[in-house]
This record gives C-alpha cells, structure tokens and sequence, in this order.
C-alpha cells in the first residue's frame, strides 16, 4: 500500500515499521513547513517579531533541556542559570574580537590565550557548550550525593556561585561591568536550529532505553537500582546533557542581546525556566515547547493590560506593572485548574493527530 | 549460592538484626518467616547492599558483597522484588518489564526474555499498554514478579509477595512461584503467611527479635509445636 493509502484509508493497522516511516517523513514535513514559516517571518515581518521569535527558539532549547532533568529524570535542580551564564560568557570571550577586548576590559587587561582569541560563532558555541557539559559533570559529583529538597538547594547555591564568580572575575569576566560589543550574529536560524537539534536528541534520548531509566528513577530510585539501572550516572548523563544544550542557548543569547552582566543570570531566570516546565507539564517535552513559546510571547501580549483604556465609560489609566498581576493570576489558575500543567505528561503525537483530524486509524 | 553470616544490623541505638546465619543453596527455596518488626526487610537491605552491616558478612556465589552497590548486584542476578511491589506506577506494563531486562536490553535474547513472561501472565500480556498503576492489586504483583523475571535471576528475593492480596490469588502467587523455581530459578521467600510459605519452601528459618530462632525443613517447622501456634494459628 502507499504511503497515502496508510494515511487516509482505515483499515488493517500498519506495521510498526510503516508506521514509523509515515511519522518520519511527517516530522520531515513539519520541519520543512516550519523552515518556511520561518523564512517568511524574516522576509515579511518586522524586526521585533523576528527578535521575539529568536528568543521563543532560545527558550525552547532551555526549556526543553532543563525538562531532561527536572521532568524526565525527576531531579529537582535549579542550576540553569549557572549553565546559562557560563555558556555566555565562553562563547562571548572566544567571538569578541581581541582590540574590542582591550578596549572594554578597563579595570584589569584580560588574560593571555582568552585576548588574542578570536574565533567563529559556531565553534565557539560547541566549546562553550562543551565547556558547561563539564562544569556540570564536575558538579555532578557532589550534588547528586542528594536528593529531594536538598538537591534543589544545592543546585541553587552553585547558581549563585557561578554568579558571584562572574561578578568578581575581573580578569575574565570583566566584573560588574559585563562584556559589551558583542558581534548580532543570533538570528532565526541559529536560535531555531539548536532548538531543532535539542528536540531531536532529547526526544530519541526519552524514547531509548535509556529514557526508560531516567523514568524509572524519578518513579522509584530505589527500585530501579534492584534492577540493575545505576542511577547515579544516569542522573550524569542527563545533567551534563541539558548543560551542553544550556550553556550553547546561553552563546546564542549572548549574540542575540549584544551585552551581558552577571546581573542577566540571576535565580530569576531559572524561576522563569520552573515556570516554563511546570505550566507547560513536568516530564513533557511537547509541554516545554510550548510553555517557552506561551512565556516569551505571552509575557508581551499581556502589555495591553497596562495600557490606558475605556471599560463600560470608565476611563482607566495605564498602570505599570498590571501585567505581573495578570500573569499571576494565570499561574495561580493553571495551577488551581490544571494541576500537571497544560500537557500533563502527554506528548505530541503523529497517531494523536492523524486521528483528531479523523485520518487513519487512530492507534498503532 | 547466598550465605549470611553472623550478620548484625542497627539503625542508631536499636539493633534490628543480632548474629543472624542463613543459607541459601542452589536449586532450593528456602522461606524466611517472621512477624512484623522481626528483621525480615533489614536482612533483605543489608543482602541488596541498601545498609550496611555493624558486623558479620554476607557472600553471594562465593563472594563477599557486604557494602557493593544494589545495581551491581542486580546485575549478577540477585533480584529482589520488593516489599509492596515498587513497580513504576505511571509507566505502561510494557516499560515496566522492559526496566526488569534493564541489564540485558542489548542482547539478541531480550525480546524472547518478554514473550516468556507473558506467556507466564497472560493478564499482563493484555495490558500491556496500560499505566502500571491502573492494574488491580494481584496484577502489580504479577507485574512486580514478571519484572523481576526478566533480570534475568539465578537467586529470587520475594518480599512479602502475598501482601494484601485475597486467598484466592495468594494461592495464585505460591502457584507462580513454584513454577518459577521449576524453571531452575533459586528462591528465598520472605513471608507472613507461614502457612503457604512452608507448604512449598524445602527448608526455612524462623526470625524473632532479630534472631533465627528456629530452622529446619519445611515440614519440620510445619510439624513444630511453636511454629504451629505462633504462626499456624494453632492450638
């Protein structure tokens, strides 16, 4: 039978291998219809849309990977910030070029190999994202001696950590003053692109033997272990893997910004981060997708509460800060209503939707 | 295949286990028996290496394990299948088991391994794609079995398997289990239900404040005068 008869005909299931076929070359198909939304928004829209659009895709690829551990895995960990911060900043020392350095680093020169360093987005994303995967595989060690409640506190301690070095480093870092002139090179493509990769690899991650194993250790540690699964590096290779996708987000949002300060990284965007996977659904990666696209662009529709406006004659004047209240309150409601957040732990699906749209037997 | 030597356990100043000696050949099954707080569960932690003993040892297949990490252990076929069944509630039947065969999810004989167990269980053959947690009580322990199955065991560690379960499907349980160690599968039974425990175990021990207070063959122990009234209900 072809291709479309397995689509649209209802009949006999497909096989596993038909099936997998057809969701392979509809993913195919969505990226290629998503490339050219994408090419679109460049050409057609304005420039603050394809800004907003940039940071949606940067949020994904955080989002996305922070869920690796905290959904996934079942670690409550609130390092993101530190994973962030460093990849910034590596990526920020290896791109600036060397005379724009001297000129910024004013308080104390910057040291020997990182001056004379200059070197293209790209390989500069894979040191820094390298570099955080290490930063978290050294981390590691002692932070995953906890679990629970202390775990979290851990992790938030090395989050300021990181901070406070960033901000005292002056002759890396550049200290308080933070590092400026940094080349826009962040565009659609790389922001998007990286949250490409991120999805394909933690989606084949979670669907392998080994998501099983992350699963079963968020269920019950103890349990997995007497089935042979050591818990302990598993927890590893989730850590370091949603580092090396955090720390090359935070290259990109380096060159999407154009400056950056230890004051960017502080716990409140890894607060962000916790409510991006809670709303959109702990252990969903569709979840985070969508709660990172809901947060960035939500955040500014929201703007018109703060705007001045007319109800029922009565004139309101704008004020500023309403929409933190709104966004509350909308936090409050998800979490009265829907408690495992929009997605729960589903997932998005080819079956799912094939058979919403009344195409093909819904199973298989 | 599992001796345990003058083991003794404490958590802080209370001694759960005092010089406690067993012993578990291959091709048996041996059952534990005792009553709640007599130190059943704290021998399984310190054999799985989940406590560490104050003293004594315990060796498996002739070696000392005292301190080795449980997933190792597991690896080399000591399986426990815990007390109240543990099994992953909000994973499907199928993933369930798949986790069991963890170990050996990369060898050519890990999907026959599946097509065993559900051929063991048909129930569980039928829900498969169902949530774990959905299944009724007698089915997790089916579940919480099978799963301990497929590692693959050359020793068995039952917790408790009857826990809660009606008599009709407790004696569905000791059924399985002796069809397992018909398999060529070693047990070690830990139970309350002394009755059906002694009924198919060939040798069994009696734990009491932390001590073996008594030992023998299962007919031994079902034919003894303390047994009979401590644990048969017997006058």
């Amino acid at each position: 039978m072809s291709l479309a008869g397995r689509i649209f005909k209802a009949g006999p299931l497909p096989d596993a291998a038909g099936t997998r076929r057809r969701d392979t070359w509809l993913t195919l198909a969505a990226c290629a219809l998503g490339g050219g939304l994408l090419w679109l928004a460049e050409n057609q829209a304005g420039g603050y849309v394809v800004h907003m659009l940039t940071l949606s895709g940067l949020f994904v690829v955080l989002a996305v990977s922070y869920n690796l551990i905290n959904g996934f895995t079942g670690q409550f960990s609130l390092e993101p910030n530190a994973f962030v911060a460093c990849g910034a900043y590596v990526t920020a020392l290896l791109t600036i070029s060397p005379l724009e350095k001297e000129a910024s680093f004013i308080l104390e020169p910057l040291i020997w190999p990182l001056s004379v360093i200059h070197l293209p987005l790209l390989p500069a994303l894979l040191i820094a994202g390298l570099c955080t995967a290490l930063m978290a595989f050294v981390m590691g060690f002692p932070v995953f001696r906890v679990r629970g409640d202390y775990l979290a506190i851990v992790t938030l301690g090395f989050g300021e950590v990181v901070r406070v070095v960033a901000n005292n480093a002056q002759s890396v870092t550049n200290g308080p003053l933070g590092l400026k002139g940094i080349a826009h090179l962040t565009n659609l493509w790389w922001a998007w692109g990286l949250a490409g990769a991120t999805l394909f690899v933690v989606v084949r991650l979670v669907h392998s033997s080994y998501g099983r194993a992350l699963k079963a250790i968020r269920e019950d540690e103890t349990a997995a272990e007497a089935m042979g699964i050591n818990a302990f590096w598993h927890k590893m290779l989730a850590f370091t893997l949603s580092a090396f996708f955090e720390g090359m987000a935070g290259g990109l949002l380096a060159h999407l910004i154009t400056t950056i300060s230890p004051s960017l990284f502080t716990f409140f965007m890894t607060f962000n981060l916790l409510i991006i996977i809670v709303v959109g659904g702990l252990g969903s990666t569709t979840g985070a997708v969508l709660g990172a696209i809901l947060f960035t662009f939500g955040g500014e529709w929201l703007r018109v509460v703060e705007e001045p406006a007319t109800l029922f004659g009565l004139d309101i004047p704008g004020i500023p800060g309403m929409r933190m209240v709104v966004f509350s309150l909308i936090l409050v409601g998800v979490m009265l209503f829907a408690r495992q957040g929009i997605l729960g732990r589903n997932e998005f699906s080819w079956r799912w939707l094939l058979a919403r749209l009344g195409m093909g037997r819904g199973r298989a | 295949m599992l001796e345990v030597r003058g083991l003794t356990v404490r958590y802080g100043g209370i001694t759960a286990l005092r010089q406690v000696g067993l012993e578990v050949k291959k091709g048996e099954i041996v059952t534990l028996i005792g009553s709640n707080g007599a130190g059943k569960s704290s021998l399984l932690a310190a054999v799985m290496g989940q406590v560490r003993p104050a003293a004594g040892g315990v060796s498996y297949l002739g070696k000392e394990v005292a301190g080795r990490k449980p997933h190792r252990l597991a690896r080399q076929g000591l399986v426990l299948v815990p007390e109240g069944r543990r099994i992953f509630a909000n994973l499907t039947v199928r993933e369930n088991l798949l986790l069991g065969g963890y170990a050996h999810a990369h060898d050519k004989q890990a999907p026959q391994d599946l097509e065993q167990v559900y051929g063991l269980f048909p129930r569980l053959a039928e829900r498969r794609s169902q949530t774990a947690g959905t299944l009724s009580g007698g089915e997790q322990q089916m579940l919480a079995l099978g799963r301990g199955l497929m590692s693959r065991p050359r020793l068995l560690m039952l917790d408790e398997p009857s826990l809660g379960l009606a008599p009709l499907l407790v004696a569905e349980v000791f059924h399985i289990i002796r069809r397992i160690h018909d398999q060529g599968v070693t047990v070690l039974l830990i139970e309350q239900n002394a009755a059906a425990a002694l009924h198919i175990a060939q040798r069994g021990y009696v734990l009491e404040n932390g001590r073996v207070a008594l030992s023998g063959s299962g007919p031994e122990l079902m034919a003894d005068g303390r047994v009979q009234r401590a644990y048969l209900g017997m006058e």
